[in-house]
């Protein structure tokens, strides 16, 4: 699923025009990409929860050359799936 | 600096502002959106959202582990779980500084 299939299904569902659908969609998205961008959290029941995990610098190797490089301090956000998801994508399993 | 915590109530006032719709309807439509994502990941097939980033659901095969407890041996049975990859613009406007 893209962006357009998201939206196209948001439309059927809630009986609004596209553009509507769209720019909802788009709303959200930017409002959960701003707050992973600034480092906030994210928490939607049912569906799961986006953390901002700090790491300190440390040191690595380039995997190709075995060089030794010192990597910076970063930021990642981690997806956590809420456990009836979790729990119902398992089953969907097979 | 207080760390904020953007909620399903969140999105649904950013709505109301920005599109006028009722905060109920907005409310309906923020639960119709992860209704969608939810129904697309139960189905085993993956979102791919440019600017934000993309759920997979990836098959995990059974292997041996450990109750980390107790030591004990155990087998943990395939299973199917949901990843994320935030996009390259997410990774980078965190980092930005």
């Amino acid at each position: 699923m893209n962006k357009s299939e998201l939206i196209e299904a948001l439309a059927e569902e809630m009986h609004v025009p596209l553009r509507d659908a769209s720019s909802a969609v788009t709303t959200i998205l930017d409002a959960m990409g701003d707050a992973l961008a600034n480092g906030e959290s994210i928490e939607i029941r049912g569906f799961g929860s986006f953390v901002v995990k700090e790491y300190d610098s440390y040191f690595g190797r380039n995997p190709k050359t075995g060089e030794k490089i010192k990597v910076k301090p970063k930021k990642l956000p981690f997806f956590k799936v809420g456990k009836e998801l979790k729990e119902r994508v398992n089953e969907s399993a097979d | 600096m207080k760390r904020s915590n953007l909620t399903r109530k969140e999105l649904a006032q950013t709505i109301n502002e920005k599109m006028g719709f009722s905060q109920r309807s907005a409310g309906e439509m923020v639960d119709a959106v992860f209704d969608a994502l939810k129904k697309t990941l139960l189905q085993g097939e993956a979102i791919k959202i440019v600017q934000f980033g993309t759920f997979t659901v990836r098959k995990k095969s059974s292997r041996v582990g450990r109750n980390p407890r107790t030591g004990e041996t155990m087998e943990i049975s395939k299973r199917h779980m949901v990843s994320f990859r935030p996009s390259k613009v997410v990774r980078e406007n965190l980092n930005k500084e």
